[in-house]
């Protein structure tokens, strides 16, 4: 194995691998030490940063995954590829919750978000953004929902340590135009200082 | 009050209302002032039952909650009360709520803002591999919605044929159950999608889903995955080797 350039072997198991690859998987595939298998992929997140390539690696889910590079988004949909899908606010409002607040019942998202959230929660359901975890030990054994892995593909997100920070209000924020696009105006707050202690039991 | 009527699709709730308000109004939040903010809500029922919008409960349970808030405000103070500790402001929990919603509604749209995957990034489509020999992980049982996802994908291979046929070959749930029996019989397993060869007809994919269904039913197989939307596979249950003689009715399973 020593004679292989390690780089260029974990670029073609990620390429032909069918979702994010973990290290771990590929380093017990090659019987290398993940130490190594890191260093690889490190360099890879490298060159494709510093390359014009169409696409890049991306840090998804635990694993790894080459996906195309955002602003060439446009013309991707003119393949027709996808039927893009767009959230309505009660789903994204209720993914949120659930993200941030899980494991949580159905009833603390509905005292948060001040409304009747059963039938978006049967869609993130069926989409498979969200699972049952269990149920909770109180009375009426509610069941307890969080995110799943496919969550953390759609979203780009490497575990759930890594969503954006929750920003504390004292205050009301600005009100936000009604129906301006946000993608703009708001940052990506990505904070990788913060810890999660469920995004554990986010891998499998 | 005649520009309520446009915003009023916009609101996901009392909270989000309350804070289109308050903002609006450029109130303290900390310092609500509830008679103003109480009659400003109360506009909005009224305007919404004018438009006879459904009122969905929650803004009436708010309108009451506000209600109660303001009335518990107006009520004097007990002079014993007020040298107690501190009694909590009434309209603590509600500002309490308000500034939770706010976070979160916020980070949704982060969240939304963020690249999608299949919206503004894409992946390499991989057709899903066929059961590989050494298939790491445990057999898991099934789940409904994940069936439901496999009948889904048998219609949408075979989709209905436009052409109009005569004397259809019926063919019933008993028969097709005992057909996958004896399909299961000396097999470890049988992959689901084995039961829909290509070119199938949609009736016989219905009744061979719903035999499948009955044998679960039954108990006499499983369904089992070995990874999340892997390949689905059929599993004979424990002692139904000798199944052969098994009698079934076309009535006792309620099927003709």
């Amino acid at each position: 194995m020593d004679t292989v350039d390690l780089v260029p072997l974990v670029e073609a198991l990620i390429f032909a691998a069918d979702g994010p690859l973990k290290p771990e998987r590929i380093a017990e595939a090659l019987e290398i030490d993940q130490a190594a298998i890191i260093a690889a992929i490190d360099n890879l997140q490298l060159d494709y940063a510093e390359q014009p390539r169409g696409f890049f690696l991306q840090e998804v889910a635990g694993g790894y995954q080459l996906r195309t590079r955002p602003e060439y988004a446009d013309y991707l949909r003119r393949l027709g590829r996808s039927r893009p899908f767009r959230f309505s606010r009660p789903a994204l409002e209720t993914l949120s919750i659930i993200a941030y607040r899980q494991p949580v019942t159905r009833s603390e998202v509905e005292y948060l978000r001040g409304v009747d959230s059963g039938s978006v929660l049967k869609t993130l359901l069926e989409k498979h953004l969200v699972r049952i975890l269990g149920k909770k030990d109180v009375p009426g054994k509610p069941m307890i929902y969080g995110t799943t892995r496919e969550f953390l593909e759609l979203f780009g997100l490497s575990d759930l340590a890594a969503l954006p920070t929750l920003r504390e209000f004292s205050e009301l924020a600005p009100e936000v135009e009604a129906g301006a696009t946000t993608s703009e105006s708001l940052p990506l707050l990505v904070d990788d200082g913060v810890v999660n202690e469920s995004s554990a039991d986010q891998d499998e | 009050m005649d520009n309520y009527a446009v915003q009023l699709e916009n609101f996901e709730g009392p909270l989000d209302l309350l804070l289109h308000l308050i903002k609006k109004n450029e109130m303290d939040i900390n310092d609500i002032p509830m008679a103003e903010i109480t009659a400003q809500y109360l506009g909005f029922l009224d305007a919404m039952k004018t438009l006879n919008l459904d009122l969905a409960g929650e803004f009436l349970l708010m309108a009451a909650t506000l209600i109660y808030v303001k009335s518990k405000l107006l009520l004097p103070k007990m002079i014993e009360e007020e040298l107690d500790e501190e009694e909590e402001d009434p309209r603590a929990e509600l500002v309490r709520r308000l500034l939770e919603y706010q976070k979160y509604k916020e980070v949704s749209q982060i969240l939304e803002s963020r690249p999608q995957l299949n919206r503004d990034i894409f992946a390499r489509q991989a057709p899903e591999p066929e059961v590989l020999e050494d298939v790491e992980g445990e057999f898991v049982a099934v789940g409904l919605f994940d069936l439901l996802d496999a009948l889904k994908d048998v219609l949408t291979q075979n989709p209905e044929a436009q052409v109009h046929e005569v004397n259809l070959e019926q063919l019933s749930v008993t028969d097709r159950i005992n057909s996958i029996l004896s399909l299961l019989h000396g097999r470890e397993s049988l992959a689901f999608v084995e039961l829909f060869p290509d070119g199938i007809r949609r009736s016989e994919v219905i009744v061979t889903f719903l035999a499948l269904l009955e044998l679960v039913k039954l108990r006499m197989v499983r369904f089992m995955q070995n990874s999340r939307f892997g390949a689905i596979w059929l599993f004979p249950s424990v002692g139904v080797e000798d199944s052969d003689d098994l009698k079934l009715g076309d009535d006792s399973l309620g099927y003709s």
